[in-house]
């Protein structure tokens, strides 16, 4: 009786745990090494100067994704010199959703004047390690001795139209934080944006 | 001359202002909540979308041929526009007429996607689109973040029962 009651509490705890899948805050994450739209693989060991990350799930098609570009080029130009570089990765099956494959990405960044690493995730397999499930959906990651943690997962600010007057900029709040060798305060935030295009789904 | 101003204008009153106010009214998290409060055995049938989201757009006529086919049955469906307020006339009005939306047509009335998100369901992440089915009779509550096709949609709903 109480093994079966062990046994249920494990099961229990298994479902919990695949409901939140990918990373929590806190969690060390995996490297990844995938191909940039300039043709060369990426790491996050490539920067072996960063103090940290701002990995950012985005693509070509969502316009909430598009509406934050700017910001994420500007998080770009603040950060990166600070050793917060940002990682945009496309979470999208290419074969799910139309203007999603490489050659869009490449023609998407030109366009757009992305000034950062955009990378494809064949398989979604990084995505789904990550547990991105919209666009635009930030990890920020922080370089420490046991590996990069999860230290900010959300959004990028809370004012998608960008147009409110007191904007509270989530992302940039955190990393300022970590510079300070502080953790964020704020730690997650949800935000609506568009789901990660998969097949059957 | 001016008379003639009077009337266009009456004119142009009459005709707009019955289809802005009565396809998409504005809506609270709490008015809805409100109305699934007041809904006795109603199941609510509640799609999260936007104008500029495309598999939400895609879905659209799966929650239509649904309301029409079960008409009569106590279930409602309700398309949530998460569009912004400033979007309600230049995007989703002309968007409900283009696309001549049977269902009844809301945009929600929250700013804040840190509160409403979670007040909607603390299962919803915010990617759309999402879909909430709610039965406050049956104590029931259930969000799925999915596209739905008619079938999917029709299965979801006679589970609930």
């Amino acid at each position: 009786m109480r093994s079966l009651l062990t046994l249920s509490l494990l099961l229990l705890g298994l479902l919990a745990r695949a409901q939140q899948a990918g990373y929590q805050v806190g969690d060390v994450v995996t490297d990844f090494n995938l191909k940039n739209i300039d043709n060369k693989n990426l790491s996050l060991s490539s920067y072996p100067d960063a103090k940290g990350y701002i990995v950012i799930f985005g693509c070509n098609t969502c316009p909430v994704s598009r509406g934050y570009e700017q910001r994420m080029v500007a998080l770009q130009e603040k950060f990166a010199s600070k050793g917060y570089p940002v990682i945009m990765i496309n979470p999208n099956d290419p074969e799910a959703q139309q203007g999603e494959t490489f050659e869009d990405m490449q023609l998407h960044a030109q366009k757009s004047k992305l000034t950062f690493p955009y990378l494809e995730d064949p398989g979604q397999v990084v995505t789904r390690q990550f547990g991105a499930l919209r666009t635009p959906h930030v990890f920020v990651l922080q370089k420490t001795d046991k590996g990069n943690r999860v230290a900010y997962i959300g959004a990028i600010d809370n004012d998608p139209e960008n147009e409110k007057s007191e904007q509270i900029n989530y992302v940039q709040q955190a990393v300022h934080s970590l510079l300070a060798g502080e953790q964020p305060e704020i730690t997650f935030t949800k935000a609506v944006g568009c789901g990660v295009k998969s097949k059957g789904k | 001359m001016l008379t003639k101003l009077v009337v266009y204008t009456a004119l142009l009153n009459a005709l707009l202002l019955p289809a802005t106010a009565q396809q998409v009214a504005l809506a609270t998290v709490d008015q809805l909540e409100a109305r699934f409060a007041g809904g006795g055995d109603t199941t609510y049938i509640v799609n999260f979308w936007a104008t500029w989201c495309s598999p939400c757009v895609a879905e659209l006529p799966h929650f239509e041929k649904f309301g029409e086919a079960h008409r009569g049955e106590p279930v409602k469906v309700l398309l949530v526009s998460v569009d912004a307020r400033s979007r309600l006339r230049s995007k989703v009005v002309p968007f409900v007429k283009k696309e001549q939306l049977h269902s009844e047509v809301l945009l929600l009335n929250e700013t804040d996607q840190q509160v409403y998100i979670d007040r909607v369901s603390p299962d919803w992440s915010g990617s759309l689109p999402a879909t909430l089915f709610v039965n406050t009779g049956k104590q029931l509550r259930r969000l799925q973040e999915k596209e739905f096709t008619y079938d999917q949609l029709v299965t979801t709903y006679r589970s609930l029962k």
